[in-house]
C-alpha cells in the first residue's frame, strides 16, 4: 500500500512541476489581446446529449427558467433512469439516486469542483438554487472530457452545476437581476445577482438569495375506511445563500476564477408521519462555507493545463428535543473541512490522438462532540490516466483511475480491536466509443463500461460505537449502449432529437446496514448485490406552428428492473426498495410573442418500501401535473418578467418515501427584473 | 396543413399516454389478514411484531392453535377505521383480563384490544412507552418521556392504568430511560437504562411501593439493564447491555428479600421463564473477529444454573440469523421463537417441541418479538 501511495505522489508532484514549470516559462510571452470569450462551454453543449459517448442530460438557459424549479432537486424531476428521494417539502431533504446505484454513487460538481460530503456522502440538492445557475448536465459514467480532475473519473455518475457566466457586450459594464418569488408554504425568496466588467480581463459575480418559508402543507393518509387530512408542522426553512466569483484572463491568455459560497439555514425536521403522532420537534442547522480557485492555460498547440482547489468547511447541528437524556436534548455538532488541490493535463500527441493525465489530493475531517466519537481523517489520492481517439465518425475513449484512501481515527474502541487506520487502493478502469455509421446523418451508436468504487462514508464507518474494519469498499460496474438520433427540418417540424439507452448495473458489496447484537447497536456490513437492467429514452422536439408560435416538447420514459441477487437473501430477485419498474415524465411550452405556457407531467410508478414485494411494502405510484405560465416585457435597458405556477394541480397526495408526505396542490408567483 | 394535423395527433396521442398513466392508481382500501394452514397444538397466542422505525409497521398476528391457522396483520382487518393503523415499534404485547395490550414505542400508545375478536377497545397516549406487567386489575407501562421542563431530570416514568376504566391513574418517577417492569409481592421493579447517555449510564433497578405508588430504593445491579422478569420463587432476572467501555451483556439473579446480586450469567439477551427453567438466547460477539455466535441456553431457576444443553436443536439453529422473540406455551412447552432476518424483512416463527425439534414454522410480519398467551 505504501508503495502504491508514493507512486501516486510522485506522479502528482511530476504533473504539477510540469505545469507549473510552463507557467513560469511562459511569463515573459507577449500580451495576447482580447477580452474574455466563453470558449469552452457554448458551443459544442447545444449538440453533446448527441454526441457523448456517456448517455448525458441537460437543462440550460430558457429550457432551465421555465422549468417549475426552485431547486436542483425539482429540475432533475423531469430527468430518465433517476430517482428523486424527496422527503418532501421545501426543506426536505432531497438526493437523486441514478440508475439504482444509490445516492452516493452520483458526485456533484460545482464550476467543476465536486461538492463533496464525506460524512454521509450525500449532497441535499435542495439547497442549490436554480436563481445563479446556466446548466444542469446528468452524465452517465462521467464527462467526456480528457481535461478534468480525476474526481470526474471517480464517481458512478457525475451531475454538473453550472453558475451564470458574465456576457458583455460591446460597452457593457454592468448587469444584474433582481427577482422575488412568493407563493404557498409562507415562501418568501428574494435574490440578486450583480455582475460587473472590473476591467477588460476581469470579471466580477456577487450572488445572494433568502429563503424563508413556514413549510406548512396539508396532507393527507387514507385507506378507503379511514381519511385524515392533517398538518404538516415542522417543516419551516430560513436559509440564506452568498456566492461572490471573480474571474479573468491573464496576458498569456490563462483562464483563472475563484469562488466564495456560504451557504447557512436553519430548519424544522417534520419527520415521519406515523400513528399517533403527527408532530416532530427536531431542528436542524447548516452553515457551509467553501472558497474555490481554478486556472486554466494552453501551452502552444498541444498542451493544456488546468488546476483546481478548494477549501470548505462543513457544521452541522442536529437538535432534537425529544431525545430526554441528562442534558434534556440531543445535541449533535458536526464539523467537516476538506482541502483539495487538484492538477489535469492534456496532450495532443497528434491531430487525433489524446492523452490525458490528472491528479488530485483530498483530506478529509469530520469531528464530532458525541461520546467516543471516532473523529476520523481521510485522505485521499487519485490519478487519473485517460486517452482519446477521435476520426470524423469515431470516437474512442479508454482511461485507468487508481484510487488511494487511507482512513485515521483518533479514539480507538475499547469494545473492538478496529484499527487506527486502513488503507485502500483499487485501479478502476472504464471505457467508451461512439460511433456515427454516415456522415449525412445525427446518428450515432455508442457504448460505455464503467467501473467504479465507493468508499464508506464517515457514518457508514464510524457512526455507531462498533469500529467496523472490515467494511470494504462498495463496487459498480456499468454498462450501457446507446443510440442517438437528431435532425432538423423545414415545416411545422422544426428539430427532433431521441436518445436510447440499454443499460445493465451490477453492485457488489453493497454496504447496507444490519442488526449486530441488539437493536442498538447496528453495524454497516458488504451484504448484498443488485443486478439492475433498464432502458430509458428521452425524446426531443421543437415545432414551428402558426401565427408564430414556438412549441417544445419532451417526453422520456424509464423502465428499470433493479433485483436483490445477494446469495442467500431473503428477497432473492425482488425489486430493490423505492425502485419503480416504470417512470417517465412530458414536457412542453408553448412561446408566442412575450408569452409562454408550460404544462409538465411526471409519472412514478408503483414501489416497495421494503426489501419484500409484498402487499404491506406496496408504495402507490404518483403523478403531477404542473402548469406555468409568464410574461416578458422589454422597456429601453429593463427586461420584466412575470410568472405563475400551479403544481401538482390536481392536488394529489402521495409519498415519495413512505410516511413522509409531500405537497398537495400549491402556486408560486415571481417577479424579476434584468438589466 | 397536413404538417398541423399531424402535430396536432401527436400532442393528442401524447396526452393520451398521460391518461393511460393517470389510471394506474390503485383505490386505496385495507389490506386483509393473510391466513396460513399450520398444525393446530397448545395454546393460542397473539404476536407482535415491532417493525422497523418509521416506516409505520408494527404489526399482530394470531395463531388460532384451535384451528390451526396463522393469520398474519389481522390489526388493520379488525380496525380499518384506526388512522395509520397500529403505528410505529410494537416494543410489548401482554394479554390481561380479557384484553390485549399492545404497546406501540414511537407512537406513543398502548393498545386494548378485545382478546377474542382483535378490535380496539381503547387507545391511551404514553410517549415512548416501552413494557407493560399487570398487579390486581391494574396496569403497570414504563415511559422514557421525561418531563424535563418541569422535573428539570431525565427521569422516566411508570404509568399505573386501571384496566377496568383504561384510564391513567398515576404516574411514579423513576431512573432515567425505564424499561422492564415486573412485580414480586407488593412491588414494582423497574430496570432502569439511562441508554441515552452512554457516558453516564444507569446501573439500578428502582423499587416502588404499589400502596403509595412512590420509589423506595434502588437495587445496583450493572450498567443499561433492559429485560426483567420475576421467577415463581421471588427472584428478579434482568439483563444489562453492556457498555462500550468493555463491559458485556449478562444476566443477573436478584433476591428481593436481601435487594441485592444472587447470581451473575455470562449469557444474556431476550429470554422467557416457564416454571422452573429460564430460556435465554445470546448473542457473542467476538472482540476480535467480530464474529457473533449464538446461543440458546437454559437455565434451571430453582437452583440458579446454568445446564449444559440447548433447548434447540443444532440442525434448527443454523436455519436462524436473528433469533429475536423468545416464549414458551404454558401447557405443551412448546417453544416458540422469531428470526428477526434483517429487520427490514418479513421474519418467521418456528415452533419447537420440549425436545428442541422443529414442528413448524410460518413467515412474519417486520421484526417479530412479542408474544402473548391467551389463557
Amino acid at each position: 500500500m505504501e508503495l502504491t501511495a508514493r507512486y501516486t505522489f510522485i506522479l502528482f508532484t511530476l504533473l504539477v512541476l510540469t505545469g507549473m514549470g510552463q507557467v513560469w516559462a511562459q511569463q515573459t510571452d507577449t500580451i495576447q489581446g482580447g477580452g474574455l470569450h466563453e470558449v469552452e462551454i457554448r458551443t459544442h453543449r447545444l449538440s453533446e446529449q448527441n454526441t457523448s459517448p456517456h448517455p448525458v442530460q441537460t437543462l440550460q438557459g430558457a429550457q432551465l427558467e421555465q422549468l417549475n424549479s426552485l431547486s436542483v432537486a425539482d429540475a432533475l424531476r423531469y430527468f430518465t433512469g433517476i430517482q428523486l428521494k424527496d422527503y418532501g417539502g421545501i426543506g426536505g431533504l432531497k438526493t437523486v439516486n441514478v440508475r439504482s446505484m444509490g445516492s452516493q454513487q452520483t458526485a456533484v460538481f460545482l464550476d467543476g469542483v465536486q461538492v463533496g460530503n464525506a460524512q454521509n456522502g450525500q449532497v441535499d440538492l435542495g439547497k442549490f438554487s436554480l436563481d445563479n445557475l446556466e446548466q444542469i448536465s446528468l452524465y452517465n459514467g462521467h464527462k467526456n472530457s480528457l481535461l478534468q480532475p480525476a474526481k470526474s473519473f471517480s464517481a458512478a455518475n457525475a451531475l454538473y452545476l453550472q453558475a451564470r457566466m458574465p456576457h458583455f457586450a460591446e460597452g457593457e459594464k454592468t448587469h444584474g437581476k433582481a427577482s422575488i418569488r412568493t407563493g404557498s408554504f409562507g415562501l418568501i425568496n428574494p435574490s440578486v445577482l450583480w455582475q460587473q466588467k472590473i476591467t477588460d480581463h476581469i470579471y466580477s459575480t456577487l450572488s445572494a438569495e433568502w429563503t424563508q418559508a413556514h413549510g406548512k402543507y396539508k396532507f393527507r393518509y387514507t385507506n378507503g375506511v379511514y381519511d385524515t387530512t392533517a398538518t404538516r408542522h415542522n417543516a419551516d426553512i430560513n436559509a440564506f445563500r452568498v456566492e461572490a466569483g471573480l474571474q479573468g484572463i491573464l496576458p498569456d491568455s490563462s483562464n483563472w476564477a475563484l469562488k466564495l459560497y456560504s451557504y447557512t439555514s436553519e430548519r424544522g425536521l417534520p419527520g415521519a408521519i406515523v400513528a399517533n403522532r403527527f408532530r416532530n420537534s427536531q431542528r436542524l442547522w447548516d452553515r457551509t462555507f467553501f472558497v474555490q480557485s481554478s486556472y486554466n492555460k494552453t501551452f502552444g498547440e498541444r498542451y493544456q493545463l488546468l488546476l483546481n482547489g478548494k477549501f470548505t468547511n462543513d457544521y452541522t447541528r442536529y437538535l432534537d428535543p425529544e431525545y430526554n437524556n441528562i442534558a434534556g436534548a440531543l445535541d449533535s455538532r458536526y464539523t467537516q473541512r476538506e482541502v483539495y488541490f487538484s492538477a489535469a493535463g492534456k496532450y495532443k500527441i497528434t491531430s487525433f490522438w489524446d492523452v490525458g493525465l490528472s491528479g488530485d489530493v483530498q483530506y478529509n475531517t469530520l469531528d464530532a462532540n458525541s461520546y467516543n466519537f471516532a473523529n476520523p481523517t481521510r485522505t485521499t489520492a487519485l490519478v487519473a490516466l485517460a486517452t482519446q481517439l477521435h476520426f470524423n465518425q469515431l470516437e474512442v475513449q479508454a482511461s485507468l483511475l487508481s484510487n488511494f484512501i487511507s482512513d485515521e481515527v483518533e479514539s480507538i474502541n475499547s469494545e473492538t480491536a478496529a484499527p487506527n487506520s486502513d488503507q485502500q487502493h483499487k485501479i478502476t478502469p472504464a471505457f467508451s466509443v461512439l460511433w456515427q455509421p454516415s456522415e449525412q446523418h445525427d446518428l450515432r451508436l455508442r457504448a460505455f463500461y464503467k467501473d467504479i468504487f465507493r468508499m464508506p462514508t464517515f457514518n457508514e464507518r464510524y457512526y455507531t460505537s462498533i469500529g467496523t474494519s472490515n467494511l470494504r469498499p462498495e463496487f459498480t460496474r456499468q454498462f450501457n449502449i446507446g443510440v442517438t438520433y437528431a435532425k432538423s427540418m423545414y415545416g411545422a417540424l422544426r428539430y427532433f432529437s431521441v436518445q436510447t439507452d440499454a443499460y445493465q448495473n451490477y453492485i457488489k458489496d453493497k454496504i447496507v446496514a444490519v442488526p449486530s447484537a441488539n437493536l442498538f447497536r447496528w453495524t454497516m456490513l458488504n451484504l448484498d448485490e443488485v443486478e439492475i437492467r433498464g432502458l430509458e429514452t428521452a425524446v426531443q422536439s421543437e415545432w414551428q406552428l402558426a401565427q408564430r408560435i414556438l412549441l417544445n416538447i419532451g417526453l422520456n420514459y424509464t423502465f428499470q428492473q433493479a433485483l436483490d441477487v445477494t446469495p442467500g437473501s431473503f428477497n432473492y430477485r425482488d425489486q430493490i426498495p423505492y425502485t419503480p419498474l416504470h417512470s417517465g415524465s412530458f414536457t412542453s411550452g408553448a412561446t408566442w410573442k412575450n408569452l409562454n405556457l408550460n404544462y409538465s407531467f411526471i409519472y412514478t410508478g408503483e414501489r416497495y418500501s421494503q426489501k419484500a414485494n409484498i402487499p404491506v411494502n406496496y408504495v402507490q405510484p404518483w403523478y403531477t401535473h404542473d402548469l406555468s405560465a409568464s410574461y416578458t416585457l422589454n422597456q429601453q435597458k429593463l427586461t420584466y418578467k412575470l410568472g405563475a405556477e400551479v403544481n401538482n394541480l390536481f392536488n394529489q397526495y402521495y409519498d415519495v418515501i413512505l410516511n413522509f408526505p409531500m405537497p398537495g396542490r400549491s402556486y408560486r408567483v415571481s417577479l424579476s427584473i434584468n438589466f | 396543413m397536413k404538417s398541423q394535423r399531424h402535430t396536432f395527433k401527436t400532442i393528442l396521442s401524447a396526452f393520451a399516454l398521460i391518461l393511460i398513466l393517470a389510471s394506474c392508481r390503485e383505490n386505496e382500501e385495507p389490506i386483509p389478514a393473510e391466513v396460513e394452514e399450520v398444525p393446530g397444538q397448545g395454546s393460542s397466542f397473539y404476536l407482535l411484531n415491532e417493525g422497523n422505525m418509521n416506516m409505520n409497521k408494527a404489526s399482530l398476528d394470531f395463531y388460532d392453535a384451535k384451528a390451526g391457522k396463522y393469520k398474519r396483520n389481522i390489526y388493520e382487518e379488525a380496525n380499518p377505521e384506526v388512522t395509520l393503523g397500529l403505528g410505529d415499534v410494537g416494543n410489548d404485547a401482554q394479554v390481561y383480563g380479557g384484553k390485549l395490550y399492545v404497546v406501540v414505542d414511537v407512537s406513543g400508545k398502548v393498545e386494548v384490544l378485545d382478546v377474542r375478536t382483535g378490535k380496539r377497545l381503547k387507545q391511551i397516549s404514553i410517549k415512548n412507552c416501552r413494557y407493560i406487567t399487570f398487579h390486581q386489575g391494574k396496569a403497570y407501562v414504563s415511559s422514557y418521556n421525561a418531563n424535563i421542563g418541569s422535573t428539570g431530570t431525565a427521569n422516566g416514568f411508570v404509568a399505573q392504568i386501571d384496566t377496568a376504566t383504561l384510564a391513567i391513574e398515576r404516574t411514579v418517577t423513576v431512573g432515567r430511560q425505564p424499561e422492564g417492569v415486573a412485580i414480586v409481592g407488593e412491588k414494582l421493579y423497574v430496570a432502569n437504562s439511562g441508554g441515552y447517555n452512554p457516558e453516564q449510564l444507569e446501573r439500578t433497578i428502582s423499587v416502588v411501593d404499589l400502596n403509595t405508588l412512590k420509589e423506595t430504593n434502588r437495587i445496583e445491579v450493572a450498567d443499561n439493564l433492559h429485560r426483567l422478569k420475576a421467577d415463581k420463587y421471588g427472584d428478579l432476572y434482568v439483563t444489562s447491555r453492556g457498555n462500550s467501555k468493555g463491559e458485556t451483556a449478562k444476566l443477573f439473579v436478584i433476591g428481593t428479600q436481601t435487594a441485592s446480586v444472587k447470581h451473575t450469567f455470562d449469557v444474556a439477551g431476550n429470554f422467557w421463564i416457564d416454571e422452573d427453567l429460564g430460556y435465554i438466547i445470546s448473542t457473542v460477539q467476538d472482540k476480535t473477529t467480530g464474529n457473533r455466535t449464538i446461543r440458546y441456553s437454559l437455565i434451571d431457576i430453582k437452583e440458579e444454573k446454568l445446564l449444559p444443553q440447548s433447548f434447540i436443536e443444532d440442525a434448527a439453529a443454523k436455519e436462524i440469523s436473528k433469533p429475536y422473540g423468545i416464549a414458551v406455551d404454558p401447557v405443551t412447552k412448546a417453544v416458540y421463537l422469531t428470526d428477526a432476518k434483517d429487520y427490514v424483512t418479513p421474519g418467521t416463527l418456528y415452533c419447537f417441541n420440549k425436545e428442541g425439534k422443529k414442528v413448524w414454522s410460518v413467515t412474519t410480519g417486520d421484526i417479530p418479538a412479542h408474544i402473548a398467551f391467551i389463557k
